[in-house]
């Protein structure tokens, strides 16, 4: 019976994973390519098909959780399939190449590109910034221009914020002790769940709504979610539009920056088709469908914004190590158990 | 030579069957238990200084809670479906399974988009999670206490109706004792499912073992130390299982008879006596619950569904549609075989230790599907290598990956995690076997294979049935372990659910997660049919 299970299963549904016919192209080498991405699929495949389409290479996708997929990359060692790693934040690629996990990129990388590795082991597709969001009727975009504002008595019981178990959050932290020092970092969250209007439940889109029916006069959250929702069905773009975009520390350090990014795994095999796949996302086409598809920020600075991106406002983001905030990830999460933020 | 064919004579063999699966399938969890070769007292002292004390209230909170809620619901629907005829019994009696089809995290994500369109009320609390949980992991208590209502005998309504003991006496001196191994063991898996849960806890904010398990390892980047947390969890489970099997060590629960197949031949409700609860309270008790755990959760969902869907999608949906259930299916069958198996060896093999073996092997249901998915891969990893080595050493090249990031890395992995589903079922089937019925076949001469093909096969077919159905949909909305461990371009409709809905898209998530809960009904309903 068991042999009977195992054999159905494998023989209806094994054709899925096994390797495609060898497809002999001369503009790569490789006929497929392996990809773990912490991307969810429906945001990511599209560019991936367009590339597929364009290189006759056949692209194999596994999605998940970053941590759960580089866990998988690592036990799976020197004979993992992978080639390449996208992740959605800079903490997951600081651990993966500290972990050993990727190599240098040899892709020919445009001159824009700021936001990489110095020893180009990963590179940034797209920013994510983290602004203070504020219901307009209730504060005055005056009253708050920077995080530290957030901790102000004025806003006691006023602020909504997500779980510290969200990476956003932990980087936001993480960021905060590069540039203020760990003292000042945990000061400053401490005061943040003083301020409190609740406790932290739901995600970023939730955090939002919740300054609209009145929980809170004062957010934070991704603009990813903020443009989304300005996108989609009537009752959300309702909500979002009654929500104004405060860009904090514009006269000093700037906005909270993270970003999307790709990596070259250790154990690659199709290497030249992960080099093409990198530069092919840094092209204007493919950085164009995130500004105005998925509501990313380019890194490529030609593009120009899509109609939701621009109404939201230029600013100055932070300019720290990325690398350094996902080293520090850790201890920002240690400062913020401390603060006591769930 | 001799010697060692009487050594293999004297051999109990089901001994090395059940301790051969044991030990394979606790592989994954004694990996996990392995972390703690390597202690950090630093960090173990800072989840001691802040979260760990909150985890642990709200943890053992939200699994008593979970436990009495799907206790209460479980049994009361039980004893009224199989008890009293009311308007609409027939039906309820099938449909109260239904809510078993339903993730917890979609209902929580249902509910809490329905209450914020209206402005009610925030579910998004620890007695929100508690309710909602309850709500849809009550059927696991009341799939078995209905099996154990309906298979005890009249004999004792009839003993005890001489004595004048009332219904409602009777329903908690003699009903409710004997069904006793079979509620429990139906609140254990609800309470496990609960203590593993890490979508609800995650989205309601509410801190639990669960959530701290994954804050440790995604956000410290400690995944020693989250294994521990998980291990920790195990530990503490296969304590309680302990303690309640200890508890009733001296007390057997056979069924000497068939039950009555006619079950409106009841000596209580077919006196004159007015039964102690009106039949349209009945009627309206079952109609609520159902309604509340899976009817206006659904009709929401499909009313996001319509508004959301796309026609150009319906090519991939029936994809998706096929994968998950051929998966579910053939992993339910093989579950189910391996339960049979790991129940017999308990009875027959000779070796008490077994029964501890199979116990162990079974706690994966406790572990958070993320943890025991690396805790598969592990081992799993270790031995493609060395089958890599070995392969090398023989050809002079190398041949891959053959069980990571395969079918059988998934499937193991669904048979550790819920192993205890199905073998709950079967070893309680099994347990109200007199063991006399088989000295008597094995004295007329038949072999074991007979006294299963038939004696026990007909009588377990209910509890086989229940394992079945209960594996099939579990492995149907499993999501973590899934994610982690599918093969290459492989997506089931879970995955698909919980990719928008992570993504906060629970408009576009509505369409494959009412999909789940429909595709669940399927064997729920052939399940029903086949019971009667």
């Amino acid at each position: 019976m068991k042999k009977l299970a195992v054999a159905l299963v494998l023989s209806l549904l094994s054709p899925l994973s096994l390797p495609s016919m060898a497809l002999a192209n001369d503009n790569v080498v490789e006929a497929e390519l392996n990809i773990y991405s912490a991307r969810k699929e429906v945001l990511i495949k599209p560019l991936l098909d367009k590339f597929s389409e364009q290189y006759n290479v056949k692209i194999n996708l596994v999605t998940g959780k970053a941590d759960a997929l580089l866990a998988r990359a690592k036990s799976e060692g020197q004979f993992s399939p992978v080639d390449i790693i996208i992740t959605t934040d800079v903490g997951r690629l600081a651990r993966a190449k500290s972990q050993s996990l990727t190599q240098p990129m040899t892709a020919m990388l445009p001159e824009f590109v700021t936001l990489k590795d110095q020893d180009n082991h990963w590179v940034a597709l797209t920013t994510r910034n983290r602004p203070i969001l504020i219901n307009p009727l209730t504060v005055d975009s005056n009253a708050i221009t920077s995080y530290e504002d957030l901790i102000k008595p004025i806003f006691k019981g006023r602020v909504c914020i997500r779980s510290s178990s969200n990476i956003y959050n932990q980087s936001l932290v993480a960021a905060m002790i590069i540039q203020k020092g760990e003292e000042q970092a945990l000061a400053w969250s401490k005061g943040l769940v003083e301020n409190f209007a609740r406790r932290p439940k739901g995600g970023d889109r939730d955090q939002i709504k919740a300054l609209v029916s009145g929980v809170c006069d004062v957010a934070v959250a991704n603009t990813y979610y903020l443009a989304a929702m300005r996108n989609a069905d009537e009752a959300s773009q309702a909500i979002a539009n009654q929500v104004k975009v405060i860009w904090p520390n514009q006269s000093d350090r700037g906005v909270h920056l993270n970003i999307s990014g790709i990596a070259i795994a250790k154990h690659a095999k199709n290497i030249h088709a992960a080099n093409l796949l990198i530069e092919t996302m840094l092209q204007k086409e493919a950085q164009y469908w995130y500004a105005n598809t998925n509501y990313e920020y380019p890194v490529d600075p030609s593009i120009e914004w899509s109609g939701t991106l621009k109404a939201m406002g230029t600013f100055k983001h932070e300019s720290i190590d990325l690398n350094q905030v996902g080293e520090l990830n850790a201890q920002a999460l240690r400062i913020m158990d401390k603060a006591g933020w769930r | 030579m001799a010697v060692i064919i009487n050594k293999w004579r004297e051999l109990d063999r089901w001994f090395v069957v059940g301790a051969g699966l044991s030990v394979i399938l606790a592989l994954p969890v004694l990996a996990i238990l392995f972390s703690y070769s390597h202690l950090s007292a630093e960090l173990w002292r800072h989840l001691y200084d802040t979260t760990l004390s909150e985890y642990l209230t709200n943890s053992v909170l939200l699994t008593l809670g979970v436990g009495l809620g799907s206790m209460f619901l479980g049994v009361a629907l039980a004893w009224c479906v199989t008890q009293y005829t009311f308007w609409g019994r027939g039906f309820f009696e099938w449909a109260l399974l239904l809510p078993l089809a339903m993730p917890a995290y979609i209902i929580a994500y249902t509910y809490t988009g329905m209450f914020d369109q209206f402005g009610w009320f925030d579910s998004r609390t620890l007695l929100g999670a508690i309710v909602l949980m309850s709500l849809v992991l009550y059927p696991y208590v009341y799939i078995l206490a209905k099996t154990a209502f309906s298979s005890q005998q009249h004999t004792y309504q009839d003993a005890a109706a001489s004595l004048g003991v009332t219904h409602a006496r009777y329903f908690f001196k003699v009903a409710l004792p004997i069904a006793r191994p079979a509620v429990f063991t139906g609140m254990a898996l609800a309470m496990m499912e609960a203590l593993a849960d890490y979508g609800t806890v995650a989205y309601f904010g509410i801190s639990t073992f669960t959530t701290g398990i994954f804050r440790t390892w995604f956000g410290m980047g400690e995944m020693q130390l989250a294994s521990q947390l998980a291990g920790a969890l195990a530990v503490f489970v296969l304590l309680v299982l302990g303690l309640e099997k200890y508890s009733r060590r001296n007390m057997r629960f056979y069924q000497t008879q068939i039950p009555h197949q006619d079950m409106r031949v009841n000596t209580y409700t077919n006196t004159q006596s007015k039964p102690f609860l009106s039949p349209l309270l009945m009627s309206v008790f079952c109609l609520v619950v159902l309604a509340v755990a899976f009817i206006i959760p659904v009709f929401q969902l499909c009313i996001w569904a319509w508004e959301f869907a796309e026609v150009s999608v319906i090519d991939e949906y029936l994809s998706l549609v096929s994968n998950s259930f051929l998966l579910a299916f053939s992993t339910s069958v093989l579950i189910v075989a391996l339960a049979l198996l790991l129940s017999y060896a308990q009875r027959f093999s000779t070796h008490s230790q077994v029964s501890g073996l199979t116990q162990f092997a079974a706690l994966g249901y406790a572990i958070p599907g993320t943890v025991l998915a690396i805790g598969v891969l592990q081992p799993l990893g270790w031995l493609d290598e060395q089958i890599n080595v070995l392969w090398a050493f023989v050809f002079d090249e190398y041949i891959g990956l053959v069980f990571s990031g395969t079918f059988v890395a998934l499937m193991f992995a669904y048979c550790v995690r819920f192993l205890s589903v199905a073998l709950h079922n079967t070893q309680n089937g099994l347990e109200r076997i007199k063991p006399n019925v088989d000295d008597a076949v094995l004295t007329l001469g038949l072999g074991r294979l007979r006294i299963f093909s038939r004696i026990h096969l007909p009588l377990l077919k209910k509890s086989i049935l229940a394992a079945g159905i209960l594996v099939f949909v579990d492995v149907l909305k499993e999501l973590p372990a899934t994610l982690i461990l599918r093969p290459f371009n492989f997506n089931t409709l879970a995955v698909k659910a919980f990719e928008y809905a992570t993504d906060e898209r629970l408009l576009a998530a509505a369409l494959p997660s009412v999909t789940i809960v429909l595709v669940g009904i399927i064997p729920v309903i052939l399940l029903t049919r086949a019971m009667k």
